[in-house]
């Protein structure tokens, strides 16, 4: 999909919401090759976290925060085995190399904005202050009214 | 209480307060936190002249306020000095709220926000849940919105036409959560054509409404998405087609056309027909032919591709077509139904998944699906 449907005229609405995707590692050439965070000096944690309070203060501010949550890395795979049987588990998968840490969700006027502010987010300190460049993974919400649609 | 009836009322106690000194922004306020009182009380105690009422209370809490916030003690005594209310609000305070809320300097999002709140008397909350996002958001949408329109005198003339652009979107929001942003739009449109004679105003009240009327018969009690073709029209509204069609006509006669005229005129031609066999696409191809003149919009265009389908046959529609950007909205769906009239189900299924990834909203979206679902299974067999 190229980024020019991405960005498809919604004319018939305001907002649309979008998935900022944190993947821990991964994206097309994932950039992360940092320690994790527990190698990080205490002042370069607080840089991170601060970054994230004002980020997401930022999106309160401005009206277009949604929701933002973050995943413990344990948790398994589960699907339905048959009438009758317990569900299978599989996992958990904690050495994966791709490994969903949480989103944000956002309700922005276009695609190019959400892009900005997946970026903004992408530019979030590491070690020595570095901006990390992880992939952030963008992601459109259907949206659920169909009013003109016949 | 009634709550549409005392949301009436709001515009123009905003208008009064306004008038009597208080800015917009904490006129606004004070009236949302009279309305809270008026909810809590009235059932018990119901005022003899509700609108009264609320004028005196709304005021008494802006004084509150005002004192309350004690780097404003300037401010207070101007208001304080202020002369005692004359008449109570006129049709020209609600008229000019109209205006404000949807100032050009305003985002579409934020105009839709403010107009809903100031003119439609909703409560933060509920117009959060309409919109699906944190109470927290849409509060600071709304006050970001009202710094953004501070400066802007309320007795400025304003245009019509974003007016009805702003209430265009709220009615196409639909439905989601506890409130009806279309029948609200329709509410708001109303008061609108009460106060001003104004031929798009009226074009999009009658647009509103004959739309509206085909609701019940959009979906089915699966949540499924109907087409017009295949919609039970005995589920359609005829007090509001007949309320439309009596608007529409009004306004046509006055002989100014517009776009919100011509797309309600389809509409009307949609609603006049017992079965979609007897739909007139002749003339509904005309109406595009006007709509496109006035806007020259490439969704008016898109439709009216659609409509050379129904009047001359998928061929011409597909010619039609094929003059626009691939990359419109719906264009891919309007394809693939276009050629499986013309007798390809092949390429109209590959079309109809393709329209599907891309449709604007997921009951549209499963409603492609479906239909590519149902050619495929047919070439199988």
């Amino acid at each position: 999909m190229n980024t020019a449907t991405m960005g498809r005229t919604r004319e018939e609405k305001t907002m649309a919401k979008y998935l900022l995707l944190k993947h821990y590692r991964g994206g097309p050439t994932p950039t992360v090759d940092f320690e994790p965070m527990d190698q990080w000096t205490p002042e370069e944690v607080d840089a991170h976290m601060q970054f994230m309070y004002a980020f997401q203060a930022r999106l309160e501010e401005t009206g277009e925060f949604v929701d933002t949550q973050v995943l413990m890395p344990d948790g398994a795979f589960v699907r339905y085995d048959g009438e009758g049987r317990p569900p299978v588990t599989d996992g958990p998968f904690a050495e994966t190399k791709d490994l969903i840490a949480g989103w944000y969700i956002i309700d922005v006027e276009s695609w190019d904005r959400a892009v900005e502010v997946a970026g903004e987010l992408s530019a979030a300190p590491g070690p020595g202050g570095t901006p990390i460049n992880e992939w952030l993974e963008v992601r459109p919400f259907w949206g659920g009214s169909a009013t003109v649609t016949e | 209480v009634n709550e549409a009836l005392l949301r009436d009322l709001v515009p123009a106690v905003i208008g009064i307060l306004v008038r009597r000194g208080a800015d917009f922004a904490s006129a606004e306020d004070a009236v949302q936190e009279a309305l809270i009182e008026a909810v809590r009380v009235w059932p018990d105690d119901p005022p003899r002249d509700p609108k009264g009422w609320l004028v005196t209370v709304a005021w008494r809490k802006f004084l509150d306020a005002t004192r309350a916030d004690t780097s404003r003690r300037r401010r207070e005594e101007r208001v304080e000095d202020a002369p005692r209310p004359g008449p109570v609000g006129s049709v020209d305070d609600t008229l000019q709220l109209y205006f404000l809320c949807a100032h050009p300097s305003l985002t579409p999002a934020s105009s839709v926000a403010l107009t809903l709140r100031a003119v439609g008397g909703l409560t933060t909350r509920q117009i959060a849940r309409a919109y699906l996002v944190p109470e927290a958001t849409m509060a600071q949408r709304i006050s970001r919105a009202k710094r953004t329109v501070s400066d802007v005198r309320l007795n400025q003339p304003g245009d019509v036409a974003t007016v009805l652009r702003v209430l265009y979107l709220v009615f196409n929001e639909g439905y989601s959560g506890d409130i009806d942003l279309a029948a609200e739009a329709i509410r708001l449109t109303r008061q609108l054509a009460a106060m001003i004679r104004h031929e798009e105003v009226a074009g999009l009240l009658a647009l509103m409404l004959l739309h509206h009327a085909r609701r019940p018969a959009r979906t089915d009690p699966d949540g499924r998405l109907v087409p017009l073709a295949e919609q039970d029209r005995g589920r359609w509204d005829t007090r509001l087609i007949a309320e439309g069609v009596d608007v529409l006509q009004a306004a046509l006669a006055r002989d100014r056309l517009g776009e919100f005229q011509a797309q309600a005129a389809i509409a009307a031609l949609h609603a006049d027909a017992r079965t979609a066999e007897e739909t007139d696409w002749v003339q509904i191809v005309e109406w595009y032919d006007e709509l496109v003149r006035l806007t020259d919009n490439p969704v008016a265009r898109l439709n009216r591709a659609v409509a050379v389908g129904e009047a001359d046959g998928p061929r011409a529609g597909l010619t039609a077509l094929a003059e626009l950007d691939p990359a419109l909205p719906r264009h891919t769906a309007v394809a693939a139904y276009l050629y499986e009239r013309d007798g390809d189900p092949e390429t109209a299924a590959r079309l109809y998944a393709e329209a599907a990834q891309s449709a604007a909203s997921l009951p549209e979206h499963d409603h492609l699906l479906r239909q590519a679902a149902r050619l495929n299974a047919r070439l199988r067999r």
